[in-house]
């Protein structure tokens, strides 16, 4: 239901990964998307090998934190992320790319896996792996599923919805046997023989390609689907492969699925198989008149502006600078902000596409309903926000919105509309933890 | 690079307006309106001008002296509910009285409640009906259909369908006449065909959806099917209903306004169905031949009330 579709723009498109240059210093995030930050196990003056351990995961929802270089630590201080907070980080002076012995470098594919459940789930965690498509959930905990509950299905999010970002897209396309050997560790992990790879039509080649692989593959199917936004939602993709909805204030272990992204299925293969903690992910720095969109290779805490760099540069008369895709990224302060396990992309918005149109009367023309993938009234939603009418926005269902952002693009008025929910879902959400 | 912006997501906009939207109505409305200048003659082409340029007129004014807020005229909706309202009127009628009526449409039904978006009935319904009300011999007089018309005012005046259907079944126009568009009526409101052209276009470019129009038409033809199966001889065919007077004017135009109508797909639907049962109840029973615009300002009082009980189907919602 609902949803819209946005101008592709995939510039990016079937541009090879390119191995980004390492730079004199890396900056390493400690904190993480959601949950608590890791806790530093360096300390100024130690020497660190790449892929070697400098934060410790600290409770539930944290994750590990490897070195993405061989060098020298110069200080473990606050640096202003691409969420625009400023956190603790490490910095590391590079010195050689010297890598942990334990990491298997070769390019060889490994398939057989003759890890146990508990060992597989174990070697992920201490990987750091978290989930590449933006939420940054560490991946260790899906595949914990709470007592009492059984998966039947493994998803794999290959959906790429966003514009723009092609990351996913060329991985596949390079990475698409070490992707499916993952996606067979992952279902062992979850003891569950069928998974399905969600996949949008607009990228057939990655469709063609990975449905000739899984031929050899026992259970793996290739789900080509519709193109439409947002459909890489995590219950919207479930309810797209399997038509089950994920009652509201649920998990998707609910209705029986786990849902984990290509980027991390790929990351999964190279933690089991190779050894190799999360250290690097592929990044698409693109934009309309960026003179040079491509896909990039990049260690985590190398800042965005030498990967910009490489890709010829901030171009002219670029307004705004997104940090990820344009409907669910972060604009960003400037490009001196660290790579990290979520940067999915860096894009150029031009200065005319930049400056928000003023603001109109809501005509009540209900688009922003029907575009709502969770079934919400934003222009409702909206109107209670602005008045403080918390319990009001509470029992309209403010908790079940995805931020998805459908509501604002479509709406003819040019209405803010998802500002104002965001503010009050925040709001909402702490009335609510302090309920408990 | 010195000064970006920053803002929240979504950082990219579909490009819609709200002119698009009413500009889309307005090209929607030209096959009936074509239909209305080639029946009517001068008279229509008068009666429209009129109407849409003092619906203009009168919200520059009361926007820039009474109002003092942005300037709202350009943006189309003036010019449409000007077009809605015309297209409701006899096109003899004289042109003091189209003024009346867009002065009660803009002034009384929109401006009054703060413009485009926060009115609860529809203007050019209001319009109509303050005319009708006021003027019920001007506004029930309507002139034969004579193809490129020079009369205007003095034109020969024909009784419609819907006045036969009172009783007189046997001067009515065949089903193709009607359909086509070959009878007495509003300037706007003759050719089912012209209309339903104008439905899919809307349809296409999804500026509504099918909800309302279906449920009313559907209606219709189901609520007179039966009181035709059960009593011929008194109650007119269902095709007659939905090819005659205000019907397809009022279902696919009329009823979908954006503003007086409701917020979801469910509530739409009871909407409509409310519409349909009330317009055959008053071509029926009640003392006037027509009953469309009275049914769609009835429901447009319900519209609040469906919003705040009837919401959308939620993602996750279990379906009994």
């Amino acid at each position: 239901m609902g949803g819209i579709h946005p101008k592709e723009n995939k510039l990016s498109a079937g541009k090879k990964i390119q191995i980004a240059e390492l730079p004199k210093q890396v900056v390493i995030p400690l904190s993480h998307y959601i949950g608590s930050p890791s806790e530093a196990v360096v300390k100024k003056g130690d020497m660190v090998k790449v892929g070697q351990l400098i934060g410790k995961a600290n409770g539930f929802i944290s994750a590990n934190v490897h070195s993405s270089v061989s060098g020298k630590v110069a200080k473990i201080d606050v640096q202003l992320d691409a969420s625009g907070y400023k956190r603790p980080a490490v910095f590391i002076d590079v010195e050689g790319d010297e890598w942990l012995e334990t990491i298997d470098r070769s390019l060889e594919i490994k398939q057989e896996c003759n890890l146990t459940k508990e060992e597989i789930v174990n070697k992920i965690k201490e990987a750091g792996i978290v989930g590449l498509g933006g939420a940054t959930f560490p991946a260790h905990v899906k595949l914990s599923p709470p007592p009492g509950k059984k998966a039947e299905l493994l998803i794999i999010n290959a959906v790429e919805c966003e514009s723009y970002l092609t990351c996913d897209h060329q991985l596949m396309l390079e990475k698409g046997e070490e992707i499916l050997v993952g996606v067979s560790i992952l279902m062992k992990a979850l003891d569950v023989n069928r998974a399905v790879v969600g996949i949008e039509n607009n990228k057939k080649d990655a469709i063609a390609h990975l449905t000739g692989l899984a031929k050899s593959y026992k259970g793996i199917e290739i789900a080509p689907l519709k193109v439409r936004y947002p459909q890489g939602g995590e219950k919207q993709l479930i309810d797209a492969i399997i038509r089950r909805q994920v009652p509201s204030g649920k998990i998707p272990i609910e209705v029986g699925a786990v849902v984990q992204n290509v980027g991390t299925t790929f990351a999964v293969y190279e933690a089991v198989q190779k050894n190799k903690p999360m250290i690097e992910r592929v990044l698409t720095v693109t934009g309309k008149n960026a003179p040079n969109p491509g896909n990039y290779l990049v260690r985590l805490g190398v800042y965005l502006s030498t990967v910009v760099d490489t890709a010829g540069g901030v171009p002219e008369g670029t307004g705004k600078i997104v940090g990820g895709g344009p409907m669910m990224g972060r604009s960003l302060m400037n490009l001196n902000v660290p790579m990290a396990k979520g940067s999915s992309g860096v894009l150029f918005i031009k200065e005319e596409e930049s400056i928000r149109k003023p603001i109109k009367n809501c005509i009540r023309c209900t688009k922003c309903v029907s575009v709502c993938p969770m079934g919400l009234e934003p222009f409702l939603l909206m109107t209670q926000s602005e008045r403080n009418m918390w319990p009001e926005m509470e029992t309209n269902r403010v908790m079940d919105c995805i931020e998805c952002g459908s509501c604002s693009y479509t709406c003819p008025s040019n209405r803010p509309l998802l500002d104002y929910i965001r503010y009050g879902k925040t709001t909402v959400g702490g009335i609510l933890r302090n309920r408990k | 690079m010195d000064k970006l912006i920053i803002s929240p997501a979504p950082h990219i906009h579909s490009g819609d307006s709200v002119s698009k939207n009413m500009t889309g109505v307005i090209v929607a409305l030209v096959p009936a309106l074509l239909v209305g200048f080639y029946y009517f003659g001068l008279g229509s082409l008068i009666v429209t001008a009129t109407a849409i340029i003092s619906c203009i007129i009168f919200e520059y004014l009361i926007q820039r002296f009474m109002l003092k807020g942005e300037n709202s005229v350009m943006d189309g909706s003036a010019a449409l509910t000007g077009l809605l309202l015309a297209m409701n009127l006899p096109s003899n009628i004289p042109v003091w009285m189209v003024i009346i009526g867009s002065l009660v449409a803009i002034g009384i039904a929109k401006m009054s409640f703060g413009g485009l978006g926060n009115n609860p009935f529809n203007p050019a319904l209001v319009g109509r009906v303050f005319l009708l009300i006021s003027f019920p011999v001007a506004m029930t007089t309507w002139p034969k259909p004579v193809p490129f018309n020079p009369s205007y005012l003095d034109a020969v005046t024909a009784a419609t369908p819907l006045e036969m259907i009172k009783g007189h079944f046997g001067e009515m126009p065949g089903l193709k006449d009607l359909f086509l568009g070959n009878m007495g009526g509003s300037l706007g409101e003759i050719s089912a065909l012209a209309l339903l052209i104008g439905l899919v276009y809307l349809l296409v470019k999804k500026i509504i959806s099918w909800h309302i129009p279906v449920s009313i038409l559907v209606t219709v033809f189901i609520f007179s099917g039966i009181m035709h199966l059960a009593n011929p001889e008194v109650y007119a065919a269902p095709l007659v209903h939905l090819f005659t007077g205000g019907l397809m004017l009022g279902a696919i135009f009329m009823a979908t306004d954006y503003v007086t109508s409701p917020m979801n797909p469910r509530g739409m639907l009871i909407y409509g169905v409310g519409i349909g049962i009330i317009t055959v109840v008053i071509r029926a029973f009640g003392a006037y031949p027509e009953g469309v615009s009275f049914a769609i300002l009835i429901m447009n009082g319900f519209t609040p009330l469906i919003n705040t009980y009837i919401k959308p189907k939620r993602f996750g919602e279990k379906i009994k």
